[in-house]
């Protein structure tokens, strides 16, 4: 069982939901937000194992080319360009789809590897924990993803996946079960919540939403999922000391009151999605 | 000039402070770049002057009438986005190895729309953004796209504010390479700091002019003081400290610009913060 956490906007509280969620049910955390990685500062997990993520990049033989430029002409990355006097790669923009290879009637092209980001995994008491790194300046985080999700420890598996609805998330969203989405009820967060909902229908995912930062006096969120028959899994208040507690690193359902809040969640999540 | 507006973490204050900045500067042109979660927009009634279809990319379209099952393209494809002679779409990258594999010539690589592109002129100028269609990829040429768009509507004379996306992958690089200068907006929390080192060292490596803002500063003092230590470090200027303020989550669900609430503590420090910015506009044109 693969649960996905998501949220259209960034800082509506994915990895605050998706730590403290796996600890109290008892899931793995795998943290898909490669970019921008967060989860371990809060389960500081142990007994870190790591693995490089590469990526194919093509190599010219200049004894073999000929110049011909099929190569370049074929990449539909832009990633090679025929000069004068040699083909140059744009190893960034290389997605190692090997359509050069294809073409090429000398065998000039050869394929090397090059690392783009990093794995690691480690243990928070009996629970997997799982990143991806995307180097800074590489653009591709999909190739991270995709290594990540490679295989699943066994159980339930917690995804905390990248902020808004495109690429990065949908890669996520393949290997997911069913989905949760995180909101918070201000303008924003509810604008982006409705194309997130967008998002996991066209997966045709079972799904539920939990607002965060939840307020008393704003509504709009729990009119649009009773009018869109959408489950509410849960509701967080907005209190400093939670606050603190993440702004130093801590995990909020170490306050009595929070822990309380996501055992209330982890209930009703089983109710909404059942498992063994 | 163009000033691009990140964060590295999202959720910290990016389109609040690139909408703030472009109220108080005269004339000036907008671009919403976080294409992902655009929010710029909501807060200005306009008109749409110009709406375009953005192809971002390609997918690989099977023709069942020639197929003859031979598996030549699922063999040959590296993204496992085709199965049982069908594309999986989302998995499809668009990279054509399958069509030249092909003996029957079926496959094809087809154009896909994934945005709309809009120019919007609101009473507060033009805006340049963009509604990708959800699950859509290829977001850094869409930004490009939008950069242009905003540079068609100014001149040297004209300040294009960039409303950036958080993370540091395509769309950030895109947002901010080739501009003259990026606000990172960060905030005082342990992943706040996190993802600013990323991001900082991100615009290093492009060679960007940055500035970093630390937003909700007094939220947790120890942490705002490691940021401002890092920066003094890396030469990086604190060119505002914006105090938190619940008068800007009152501004965003009311739709007006924060500077528009005259009592607010954010406001008067983010007013700060673009005298700051001025001066240093200023030095660079001179």
């Amino acid at each position: 069982m693969n649960i996905a956490i998501l949220s259209g906007k960034g800082g509506t509280g994915k990895t605050t939901v998706s730590t403290n969620l796996s600890t109290i049910i008892g899931a793995n955390y795998i943290d898909c937000d490669v970019e921008e990685p967060n989860g371990f500062i809060f389960l500081n997990p142990s007994q870190i194992k790591r693995e490089e993520v590469q990526v194919d990049y093509p190599v010219v033989d200049s004894n073999r080319c000929t110049l011909c430029g099929d190569c370049a002409k074929v990449c539909q990355f832009h990633a090679l360009v025929r000069t004068k006097k040699d083909i140059m790669l744009f190893e960034k923009l290389c997605h190692g789809c090997h359509a050069c290879e294809i073409v090429c009637k000398q065998g000039a092209l050869t394929f090397e590897k090059r690392e783009i980001g990093i794995i690691e995994e480690g243990r928070y008491g009996n629970l997997i924990c799982r990143r991806g790194i995307l180097n800074v300046g590489e653009p591709m985080a999909v190739p991270v993803i995709k290594k990540l999700l490679k295989n699943f420890p066994t159980g339930i598996n917690l995804i905390d996946c990248a902020p808004g609805t495109s690429c990065n998330v949908v890669n996520s969203l393949q290997y997911a079960d069913s989905a949760i989405l995180v909101t918070e009820p201000s303008v924003f967060g509810f604008h982006d919540l409705k194309m997130a909902v967008q998002l996991v229908r066209n997966f045709h995912l079972p799904f539920g939403v939990i607002i965060n930062k939840y307020n008393a006096e704003d509504d709009r969120v729990q009119k649009y999922c009773e009018k869109e028959d959408i489950n509410i899994l849960g509701a967080i208040p907005y209190r400093r000391e939670a606050a603190e507690a993440y702004s130093s690193g801590k995990m909020i359902v170490e306050l009595p009151e929070y822990k309380e809040i996501f055992e209330e969640i982890a209930k009703r999540l089983r109710e909404v999605f059942p498992w063994n | 000039m163009e000033l691009t507006v990140i964060s590295g973490k999202g959720g910290t204050g990016k389109t609040t402070i690139a909408m703030a900045l472009s109220e108080l500067a005269k004339d000036v042109v907008k671009a919403d770049c976080d294409v992902d979660a655009p929010n710029l927009y909501l807060f200005y009634k306009g008109r749409d002057i110009k709406k375009e279809y953005f192809y971002g990319g390609k997918k690989a379209v099977i023709d069942k009438k020639f197929c003859t099952d031979c598996k030549e393209c699922e063999k040959v494809c590296q993204f496992d986005a085709i199965k049982d002679g069908i594309v999986n779409p989302f998995k499809c990258e668009g990279c054509g190895a399958c069509t030249l594999v092909c003996p029957q010539k079926a496959v094809r690589l087809k154009e896909e729309k994934t945005a709309d592109v809009y120019i919007t002129q609101t009473n507060k100028g033009i805006i340049s953004r963009a509604q990708m269609e959800v699950g859509s990829e290829g977001s850094g040429k869409l930004i490009t796209q939008l950069r242009s768009n905003a540079r068609k509507f100014s001149d040297e004379n004209i300040l294009i504010i960039i409303d950036g996306s958080p993370g540091i992958g395509c769309p950030v690089i895109s947002s901010i390479t080739g501009s003259d200068a990026v606000l990172i907006v960060t905030e005082p929390t342990q992943s706040g700091l996190e993802d600013f080192v990323r991001v900082m060292e991100l615009c290093r490596h492009f060679g960007v002019l940055t500035f970093a803002c630390i937003n909700k500063y007094d939220i947790n003092d120890k942490m705002a003081g490691e940021i401002g230590g890092f920066c003094r470090e890396n030469d990086v200027y604190v060119i505002g400290k914006i105090p938190y303020d619940d008068t800007v989550m009152k501004s965003i669900n009311e739709l007006k610009p924060i500077v528009h609430y005259e009592g607010s503590k954010a406001n008067q420090a983010i007013r700060k913060m673009w005298d700051n910015i001025q001066e240093y506009i200023n030095r660079i044109n001179q």
